[in-house]
């Protein structure tokens, strides 16, 4: 195995958790990490040393900004009942139900605090990190990370009943 | 024991995240044993931390497909470029063909003594940016084909913008600023012919600039963005502008600025 595939491939499970939870499609999730990974091997020269998993991710996020908000724009997103079908848990798991509760409520907040919730609290990158990854500063980071956390909170709290179907209604301009 | 700033929200997320150095970290500590509602707080971010990661578990322990696999995109690449050798070939052909056509249909089109391609009237500022944002939405998400002619041929570039611009075209360095050109293409526009540079920071962050033919007077700098997408747009010595970029705003202005900087003197000279 090459050296660069040595120092890419561990990042691999990593980079599909993060867009499946973004995007909460098997398919159209890899093929975004696929996209990553093709970007990530014709540019392994470019890199400016640096950790290799914050430059994977910062690749990733790039693509999902501009790749996915368009088919977003286009209306072609999922509604929550889909979304339900689509968290890939398999039934008859103890926890199957707290599991997808949670991804539903993490589907219903804004994508901004998603990525901040995602790259801090599942991928452990450090709020220096994440802000590399998002291009906004560290105190951005830290308020939409506060906002993630509270609203998320209020969402499985079941206090937010009247944005049940946020995201139908939020992403249509 | 306590010293130091008194214990907000960060220094919760902070706790909860292991992000604090240990003075601070043990500091919460002491804090949220004395305050209940301090302490619900954190357990409650903790709860909700670890239920995420849980929930989310299940992808990271799934075998990776095969067409992930580092080797595999390897081979992809080499099979495409050889692949793409032979069309290369062939559209060197065609362009060689575009190229002669196009010149001459500039030379029957100037022979009189009109001034070529002169902005009828001076396209409003706002819709620049606003074509310079549907541009850089469209190609920035492109991964095979974002520009239309590489960095390789950069000069053929200026010289093929600068003549469908009718005026001469300077390719800003950002070097500088962290973005290196990777090439650019010719865009339809509201008010005539357009150009797209696109550069790239190394990890595939990527910055557009935009321009027009604009006779009308010089203006300042005017902010744009769009979500996730910022950016400045201004009319000088013959050009409106737009740069375009995932970045903030300090950032995105001092780019503005070299690209100011190194269009706006004297002369232009075609190429660098």
């Amino acid at each position: 195995m090459s050296e660069m595939a040595a120092l890419i491939e561990p990042h691999i499970p990593a980079l599909r958790r993060y867009a499946f939870a973004l995007i909460r499609d098997d398919a159209s999730a890899d093929d975004l990490v696929q996209d990553c990974l093709e970007r990530a091997v014709s540019r392994w020269r470019l890199r400016r040393g640096g950790d290799v998993r914050a430059w994977l991710f910062t690749i990733l996020h790039n693509l999902f900004v501009s790749q996915h908000r368009q088919t977003l724009r286009r209306g072609s997103h999922r509604t929550l009942e889909d979304v339900e079908h689509e968290t890939g848990i398999p039934s008859g798991q103890e926890h199957a139900v707290i599991h997808r509760d949670m991804l539903r409520a993490l589907a219903a907040l804004p994508e901004e605090q998603q990525s901040v919730l995602l790259l801090i609290g599942v991928e452990d990158l450090s709020y220096a990190e994440a802000a590399g990854i998002v291009g906004v500063p560290v105190g951005t980071i830290m308020s939409r990370l506060s906002r993630a956390r509270n609203r998320l909170r209020r969402l499985l709290d079941g206090d937010l009943k009247n944005e049940e179907r946020p995201t139908t209604l939020r992403r249509i301009k | 024991m306590m010293g130091g700033m008194p214990i907000g929200d960060d220094d919760l997320h902070g706790y909860v995240d292991k992000r604090l150095p240990p003075e601070r970290m043990a500091a919460v500590e002491t804090y949220i044993a004395t305050h209940p509602d301090a302490a619900a707080q954190v357990l409650q971010y903790q709860e909700q931390r670890q239920a995420l990661r849980s929930a989310l578990q299940h992808k990271y322990d799934e075998p990776v497909p095969v067409r992930l696999r580092v080797a595999g995109i390897q081979t992809e690449r080499r099979r495409r470029w050889r692949r793409s050798l032979g069309r290369i070939a062939a559209s060197g052909l065609w362009l060689l063909i575009g190229a002669a056509g196009g010149w001459i249909a500039n030379e029957e089109l100037t022979a009189g003594r009109t001034a070529p391609v002169t902005a009828a009237s001076p396209s409003p500022v706002n819709e620049i940016a606003q074509e310079a944002l549907a541009a850089h939405r469209i190609y920035t998400a492109e991964v095979r084909h974002p520009v239309e002619v590489d960095v390789t041929q950069e000069k053929h570039l200026v010289e093929w913008l600068s003549k469908r611009l009718a005026r001469p075209l300077r390719v800003p360095d950002l070097s500088a600023q962290g973005y290196q050109l990777m090439g650019g293409r010719l865009l339809p526009a509201s008010a005539g012919p357009a150009a797209q540079l696109m550069y790239d920071d190394g990890t595939g962050r990527r910055l557009t600039v935009y321009l027009t033919a604009e006779d009308g007077g010089e203006t300042s700098f005017r902010y744009v963005h769009d979500k996730e997408l910022g950016g400045f747009y201004w009319r000088d010595a013959g050009f409106g502008y737009a740069v375009l970029g995932q970045a903030d705003r300090r950032d995105l202005l001092a780019t503005a600025e070299a690209i100011y900087r190194q269009t706006g003197d004297a002369m232009p000279v075609s190429g660098r």
